[in-house]
């Protein structure tokens, strides 16, 4: 199999691209987003955060079908590959939009692998406007796709699903769990009995994030036990490169809005962009950011054109991704001074994005381990 | 690693490419090549690689798609791949790096018909080499600065001053010449000349770099005479057209050619088996985890820079035509250096034996290779100018100057 030479960006996907970032350009996502953090600033005092997202957009964003994107036609869905889902990540991530549709577009893909009936209805499901999301960490949140906390035994789970994203915004749930046959992938719905879902108090304030307590909930099978663990590894690429697109997006944004600030800040009778201490680590953020952006269309499309070649291209995306987060952040809010540290500033909102997106799926480091394995 | 999809065409050439640079693949030299070819000091060098030169332009692996009149072979959206065999089949660099990657680009941007005429055939023959005349003892990033005086006397133009840092100065039959035509307006009083180098009042003299080796040199003018028709553009336009000639240099420019010996990715891929064939406390280097996240991180970089080369020609999604091609001198350069210095890292103390000591790996060649780095971060355009041209072209921060 071989790559096209434009990452399979074709005009369908740029228009989708453009479609969708025209959407949220009029939307101003953080701006709706500031209502919802009064009176949680106070990390000591104030009042507990909810999984925010603006549920009006939600829907009109179901109505024009890109909660569909990934889903196959068969199961009601557009059917379009990771080029397209990755296109859509970026801009989530320049808009730092809290949405239940990142990891939708996850599951989408985890469930594409499993090739069940089980899964296939899920996929429906999400067809339909429903909300999906993966609960497959134990507490040590060790990256590795073996390292649930929960059992799964004559049709229901106990145990503990950590670090689950977004949990606060999803209808269901892909858990996965221990059994006698190895792990196994379940599906369990928010509302059911026997699962206590437990907000983290995090960082990030674009995301939530929870514990999944279950004691005894009812679970579908999504694959055969045993089969839980390769599913996994084979849609890994898939969850790299969207997580990697996410922060390709947000260090765009960091770039054009601290090169924006150095225009117009005055210090030294001057726009602090005229002294190179400044103008020359703000191009290295975009020399970053553009190898990342580079990395992730190149890892994209080598999932839905050359998979045999995905693993070693998602493991360099996210690589470079996981590094540009921690660069972009910092000099974003070390070249804004004093404004960048404040609250008020949206420069804090991104950085706490990126250093959380950062160690998703594991960080520069862990991607270059494994990226060693491959050479 | 995976092929990009090509017309039916271009695999057919492709195909051509390999089997011609198999079967045409020139033997070896008397004494080795230097690692770049503007280090190129011996004749029996000269001659060997304008030879070859000349040999992949009757192929039809330079000037693949440039119109015949000019001395192209006039095909289209086949030089990329001919570029890109070349650096694959990892044959001899072309020796006229400078007249394919700047006289060409800047000739057919702003020459008279008669100029680009008269002079692209030759330098695709490597019959005429090509040098560079724009940096000045007191002109370096800021070339503006430069001082040598361009005196119109009727149809000719008298030159006198000096210029430095002139890669292949000493073979060259031909110049790249800026001058000063107005003393009182710095960027609109230079002007761009077409300079032979067989003037009489034309002295070359060599300067040797940290390596030890050669290969670029002051040169002095003294009176040289030079026909207005050697003149490139408008009088006073020379700023203009040394910026065009400057964006080729800076890997932005629309090639003729691959100019350079070794990919990126090949010299990676030469680091990592350094590391796996290099053996400390009884592991091989690789095995280390430090040394493999390094290695990693690396490869990692040079992965981005061929994945931004590619992106550079999706318009949707290459955030403007300027921006990624601006940036590929600084990456690349430094990328290069990065790379080197690992290089010499992974061999301990052994990277102290330099070329010709007989337990230097590979002949002293990373110690070499590291140092010839260099010239990339410093030569047309140091880095730190790249970032300022970055900052200011791109992201619309006011000029530093």
């Amino acid at each position: 199999m071989s790559q096209p030479k434009d990452f399979g960006f074709n005009e369908d996907i740029s228009m989708l691209k453009e479609t969708f970032a025209k959407f949220l350009t009029e939307k101003q996502p953080i701006n709706m987003l500031r209502p919802s953090l009064e009176g949680t600033e106070d990390p000591y005092h104030g009042a507990t955060r909810v999984g925010f997202f603006d549920k009006d957009t939600w829907q009109q964003m179901i109505q024009l079908g890109w909660h569909a994107v990934a889903v196959p036609e068969e199961q009601g869905g557009i059917g379009m590959g990771l080029v397209a889902a990755t296109a859509l990540a970026e801009e989530i991530g320049r808009f730092a939009l809290p949405t239940p549709l990142s990891t939708t577009l996850q599951a989408c893909f985890l469930l594409r692998e499993l090739k069940s009936a089980g899964a296939d209805q899920l996929l429906s499901q999400i067809a339909t406007g429903e909300s999906v999301g993966l609960a497959i960490y134990g507490q040590q949140g060790s990256l590795n796709t073996d390292s649930t906390d929960v059992m799964y035994e004559a049709g229901t789970l106990t145990g503990t699903s950590w670090y689950v994203t977004d949990a606060q915004k999803l209808d269901h749930f892909i858990v996965a769990a221990n059994s006698e046959n190895g792990i196994g992938l379940f599906k369990v719905s928010a509302n059911q009995p026997g699962i206590t879902l437990e907000p983290d108090r995090i960082v990030d304030l674009t995301r939530d994030q929870a514990c999944l307590v279950f004691s005894g909930a009812q679970a579908e099978t999504l694959c055969d036990p045993g089969h839980g663990e390769p599913s996994l590894k084979a849609a890994l690429p898939a969850l790299l490169t969207l997580i990697a697109a996410d922060i390709a997006g947000a260090a765009e944004w960091q770039l054009q809005t601290t090169a924006d600030y150095a225009k117009v800040r005055q210090q030294f009778d001057r726009p602090i962009g005229f002294f190179q201490a400044v103008k020359h680590p703000i191009v290295d953020m975009m020399i970053q950011t553009d190898a990342t952006r580079s990395l992730v269309y190149n890892a994209a499309c080598a999932f839905d054109f050359d998979k045999d070649d995905a693993p070693r291209c998602a493991h360099l995306a996210k690589s470079s991704a996981s590094d540009t987060a921690s660069l972009a952040s910092q000099c974003s809010t070390q070249l804004h001074g004093g404004i960048g540290f404040t609250w008020e500033a949206d420069i804090q909102v991104y950085h706490k994005r990126q250093i959380h997106s950062e160690f998703m799926f594991g960080d520069g480091t862990w991607q270059r381990s494994k990226l060693a394995e491959l050479i | 690693m995976s092929e990009t999809r090509l017309s039916n065409e271009q695999q057919e050439f492709q195909e051509f490419c390999r089997r011609w640079l198999a079967e045409n693949r020139p033997g070896p030299t008397k004494t080795p090549l230097p690692q770049a070819a503007y280090e190129v000091v011996d004749e029996e060098h000269r001659i060997y690689l304008s030879e070859w030169q000349a040999k992949c332009y009757e192929a039809g692996l330079i000037a693949t798609d440039l119109a015949t009149e000019y001395g192209g072979h006039g095909h289209t959206g086949l030089q990329q791949i001919a570029s890109a065999e070349v650096h694959r089949a990892k044959v001899p660099y072309f020796i006229n790096w400078i007249g394919l990657g700047m006289t060409v680009p800047t000739l057919l941007a702003h020459g008279t018909e008669d100029q680009k005429k008269t002079f692209l055939p030759p330098i695709f023959t490597a019959e005429h080499i090509w040098c560079q005349g724009f940096s000045e003892p007191g002109a370096g990033s800021d070339l503006a600065s430069l001082q040598t005086s361009a005196e119109k006397q009727g149809d000719h133009w008298i030159i006198n001053g000096s210029k430095v840092w002139t890669s292949l100065g000493h073979f060259a039959q031909w110049m790249l010449l800026l001058a000063r035509d107005d003393k009182q307006n710095k960027y609109g009083g230079i002007t761009y000349f077409l300079a032979p180098m067989a003037d009489p009042g034309i002295t070359v003299k060599p300067i040797h770099k940290m390596t030890g080796e050669s290969g670029f040199n002051e040169v002095f003018l003294d009176q040289v005479k030079i026909g207005d028709h050697l003149r490139v553009d408008e009088v006073g336009a020379g700023w203009k057209v040394a910026m065009s000639t400057l964006t080729s240099e800076r890997g932005a420019g629309v090639g003729v050619g691959a100019v350079a010996g070794e990919s990126p990715r090949l010299v990676m891929q030469q680091v990592i088996n350094l590391a796996k064939d290099t053996i400390r406390n009884g592991k091989s280097v690789w095995d280390d985890p430090i040394w493999r996240d390094r290695l990693m991180k690396m490869y990692e970089r040079t992965e981005a820079a061929i994945q931004n080369a590619r992106r550079t020609r999706v318009k949707a999604i290459n955030g403007g035509a300027m921006r990624i091609p601006l940036q590929g001198k600084v990456a690349g350069s430094e990328i290069s250096q990065d790379l080197h210095h690992l290089a010499l890292g992974i061999l301990g103390l052994s990277s102290s034996l330099y070329t010709r000591d007989t337990h230097a790996a590979d002949d002293g060649k990373w110690a070499l290779g590291y140092m010839n780095t260099y010239t990339g971060t410093i030569s047309g355009g140091s880095s730190e100018i790249q970032r300022n041209i970055l900052g200011e072209r791109v992201l619309g921060m006011p000029k530093t100057k």
